[in-house]
């Protein structure tokens, strides 16, 4: 009855891992500096498997990253995500897209891959989050170049990046996804100030970022003048799947802490708390091998809204762990006295700290249903670009920008 | 060409599941399935036995040898899942889900190799004798008693005995679990309908006095039997719970569209909106995992048991849940007797409570994963960022 499925995926996977052998043979994981082992894995085609050759990939399907992934780590390699997420996961696939030739994607990918250039996302501003169209950054023209001159906020890593992907309003007379332009700024210029924001965890992995008179080439815009909505959701549709997305083995990630502190305290047990183990459990395989399908039907294009879910399902997931994981140490959960200041190292690793504490993961996990979309906003996200349910009645899409009410 | 891998979906399962969709729109509409809910036996036999001779829906999980069509577990959840979705009457669980599992784990003996092909080709029915509404344990087997191949014993709550034309009975014999067969009819053989919740799925109590039986399995190779029926069934019930769910989101998401309320398409209000997005989220989570039990089941990579539990637990859970929300958005409309959501309703809560609920699956995976951990082994936290 089984007759087999029209792929070759089989003999890609072969290769894929293979190739990746092969460097780590060379370059061992443990030991290699991390851009050395890095840059051979984007030289050969590895760093995003489904790029095309000679920007980092092989034109695959994005769902055997996964393979590469697998063996770097197994071999005790760190994970280009966690050093530089934002460039990694959204920043790469925007500018394969929308970089305006081969020579500039590869002179920005390659130092991004050996993260020896960490890349922040400036969409947020005071006035605008979930509504980032909304947004008052402005970006007019003087000959080559564009000046920009407003304010972002929870720009996660900008103390340590070199570019960031910055959305400004280039036409304040039209509606207000149709004003918007797309740049990519460097951050180390004059006229770019970067503050730390210290959040409820004590720490500071986000930035307040201030541009007065910052200066970007027209050479560094993505997509047309006017068209920067367009590439804004290229980067925020990777965003979510680059979230949502990891998966590891069965028990693997945020649930094995819970299962490791139920095994530590036994003393603690109720049947109560191992039903919502046990449930919390299940929840997270049921997340794990729902990725685990995505990745094996995923094709080289871009993610479609779906990484919505498992953005929506991740976040929800972590906080009710964390949730679970305080409940169980009862009253020790309350003790806690270090809200010394730390800011990320250059490799974005502040909340992956490993000496970071169970309190800290724990109020760090109320930011998982915010960052990269509220929940509130996935659920739209869902109903209306998966199950086509009708928008909300809006007063703001037609009017030119300058006349819609904010604050 | 490569083996097919988990979550592929081949070009005979998709010509699978619109064959019987298209089935299912002609011959067993809405008007059919409460016509049919009306009747004594509950389903049509005629049509069942199209089922199983022209779809040859009934047989896709039986080897070609013992009159099958030679495919897996994965093949029968497909076709679960579609007529799950269209609330397909008849005694799919107790035949397909159960008996005819069991009958291919047993050993090859004549009884057997000639009941197999019948069932498969829908020209007969059967039921499992057994307590349905808990996980697979020691305790299966107590509640009838064989000895020199009488039965005699009552269980209660059993799916589709009442249609069943053979009794397969999970007993308990001098040496260990007896699986043994019995025709409806039989002396010593009492068969009590129950009213059931559920309209679409008939339960009945059974009664065994001293009924003369033919025993198909003994000892190991019955507990062997029974274990895989049990596992089979979790699959195509999760399947089922799968379609379902998925069939009450499509209706719930059209009527969404539709509907208006204050000037507008009640969908577009935020609250009906993430309603529906959550359930979307579950059924992607009751499909992979109904998948994945489904190929455990069928190529045994992961534990099969814990992969079945995994799904009974979500499934069941996830296809309750989007009932239940159908019936609500739907407003009155969808609390009434005319409307299809109450058969759904029923069904959801009658397979939630099916082969254990979604807590006995969870205690199940807990004692399968909590209970073996070593605090030391357990991989140092990783912190997710969103
Ligand atoms: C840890 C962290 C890191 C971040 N890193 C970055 C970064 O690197 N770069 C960057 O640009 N941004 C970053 N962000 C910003 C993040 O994307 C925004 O915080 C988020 O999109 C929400 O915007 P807001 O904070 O302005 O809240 P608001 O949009 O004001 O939302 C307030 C509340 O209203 C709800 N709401 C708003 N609109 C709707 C709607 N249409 N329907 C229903 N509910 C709605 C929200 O869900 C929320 O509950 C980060 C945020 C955090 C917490």
């Amino acid at each position: 009855m089984s007759s087999p499925p029209t792929t070759d995926t089989d003999t890609d996977t072969e290769r894929v891992a293979d190739a990746t052998r092969a460097v780590v043979a060379a370059h061992d994981p443990r030991t290699a500096p991390r851009a050395e082992l890095f840059g051979a894995l984007y030289d050969a085609g590895l760093a995003w498997v489904h790029h095309p050759e000679g920007l980092g990939g092989l034109g695959l399907s994005r769902g055997l990253q996964a393979v590469v992934d697998g063996i770097v780590t197994d071999a005790g390699g760190p994970r280009m995500f966690a050093v530089n997420p934002i460039g990694y996961g959204m920043g790469a696939p925007t500018v394969v897209e929308y970089a305006p030739d081969r020579e500039q994607a590869a002179a920005w990918l390659r130092p991004m891959a050996t993260c020896e250039e960490i890349w922040c996302q400036l969409f947020s501003e005071p006035g605008a989050g979930s509504d980032v169209a909304g947004l008052a950054t402005s970006a007019v023209r003087d000959g080559d170049e564009w000046v920009l001159n407003g304010q972002k906020v929870w720009t996660t890593l900008a103390h340590v990046a070199r570019w960031g992907m910055v959305v400004a309003r280039t036409d304040p007379d039209r509606p207000k996804h149709r004003g918007l332009t797309y740049f990519v700024i460097d951050m180390e210029q004059p006229g770019v100030e970067v503050r730390p924001l210290r959040q409820m965890t004590g720490q500071a992995e986000f930035n307040e970022v201030y541009l007065h008179d910052a200066r970007v080439p027209d050479a560094h815009r993505l997509g047309e003048v006017g068209a920067g909505w367009r590439v804004a959701i290229t980067t925020l549709m990777n965003e979510r799947t680059a979230i949502g997305g990891v998966t590891g083995r069965r028990g693997s990630g945020v649930i094995a802490e819970a299962l490791g502190l139920w095994a530590e305290h036994p003393d603690r047990h109720t049947p109560v708390l191992r039903d919502r183990l046990a449930r919390l459990w299940t929840r997270a395989e049921a997340h794990r091998l729902t990725l685990a399908r995505a990745r094996r039907t995923a094709t080289a294009g871009q993610p479609g809204p779906e990484g919505s879910v498992s953005k929506l399902v991740g976040a929800e997931l972590n906080q009710e762990v964390y949730e679970f994981c305080m409940d169980l140490l009862g009253p020790d959960a309350l003790l806690y006295d270090d809200w010394t200041m730390h800011r990320a190292d250059g490799g974005g690793r502040v909340h992956a700290d490993p000496g970071s504490t169970l309190q800290q993961r724990f109020l760090r996990s109320r930011a998982n249903t915010i960052e990269g979309g509220t929940s509130e906003v996935m659920r739209n996200i869902l109903g209306e670009r998966v199950l086509g349910l009708p928008g909300e009645p809006r007063s703001d899409s037609d009017r030119p920008w300058k006349e819609v009410p904010r604050g | 060409m490569a083996e097919p891998q988990e979550f592929d979906v081949t070009d005979e399962q998709q010509e699978l599941r619109a064959g019987l969709r298209r089935f299912a729109e002609r011959a067993h509409d809405e008007t059919v399935l409460r016509a049919l809910i009306d009747t004594g036996e509950g389903y049509d036999r005629a049509l069942w036995a199209r089922l199983g001779g022209e779809l040859g829906a009934l047989a896709l999980a039986v080897p070609e040898e013992l009159g099958g069509a030679g495919g897996t577990c994965v093949d029968q959840a497909v076709a679960a899942e579609e007529l799950g979705a269209a609330l397909v009457t008849g005694p799919l669980l107790g035949t397909v889900g159960l008996a005819v599992p069991a009958l291919v784990a047993a050993p090859a003996s004549a009884a057997r190799d000639a009941l197999l092909p019948e069932l498969a080709e829908g020209t007969r029915t059967a039921a499992l004798v057994a307590p349905l509404t808990v996980p697979y344990d020691a305790a299966t087997a107590a509640a009838v008693s064989a000895d020199d191949g009488r039965l005699t014993g009552t269980v209660d709550h059993v799916p589709d005995a009442a249609a069943a034309d053979v009794l397969l009975v999970a007993a308990a014999g001098p040496d260990g679990p007896v699986l043994a067969a019995v025709d409806q009819g039989t002396a010593g053989v009492t068969v009590t309908p129950r009213g059931s919740l559920d309209l679409t799925r008939r339960i009945a109590r059974v009664d065994l006095d001293g009924a003369p039986a033919t025993v198909l399995a003994t000892g190991d190779d019955a507990d062997r039997a029974l274990r895989h029926a049990f596992r089979t069934a979790g699959a195509l019930l999760a399947a089922e719970q799968t379609g379902i769910a998925q069939r009450l989101l499509d209706l719930t998401v059209g009527y969404a569209k539709e509907r208006l309320q204050f000037g507008r398409p009640i969908g577009s209000f935020q609250a009906v909106k993430h309603r529906c997005a959550d359930m979307l989220v579950g059924v992607e989570h009751a499909r992979t995992t109904a998948l994945h039990a489904a190929w455990s089941v069928a190529s045994g990579v992961d534990d099969p048991d814990l992969a079945v539990s995994i799904a009974q637990a979500t499934c069941s859970e996830v296809c309750y849940r989007v009932a239940a929300d159908t019936v609500q958005l739907h407003g009155g409309i969808g609390f009434t007797w005319e409307h299809p959501a109450h058969l759904y309703y029923k069904r959801a809560v009658a397979d939630a409570a099916l082969l254990g609920s979604a807590e006995a699956h969870r205690e199940r995976i807990a004692a399968a994963v909590l209970d073996a951990l070593d605090a030391g082994a357990v991989p140092a936290p990783k912190v997710a960022t969103g």
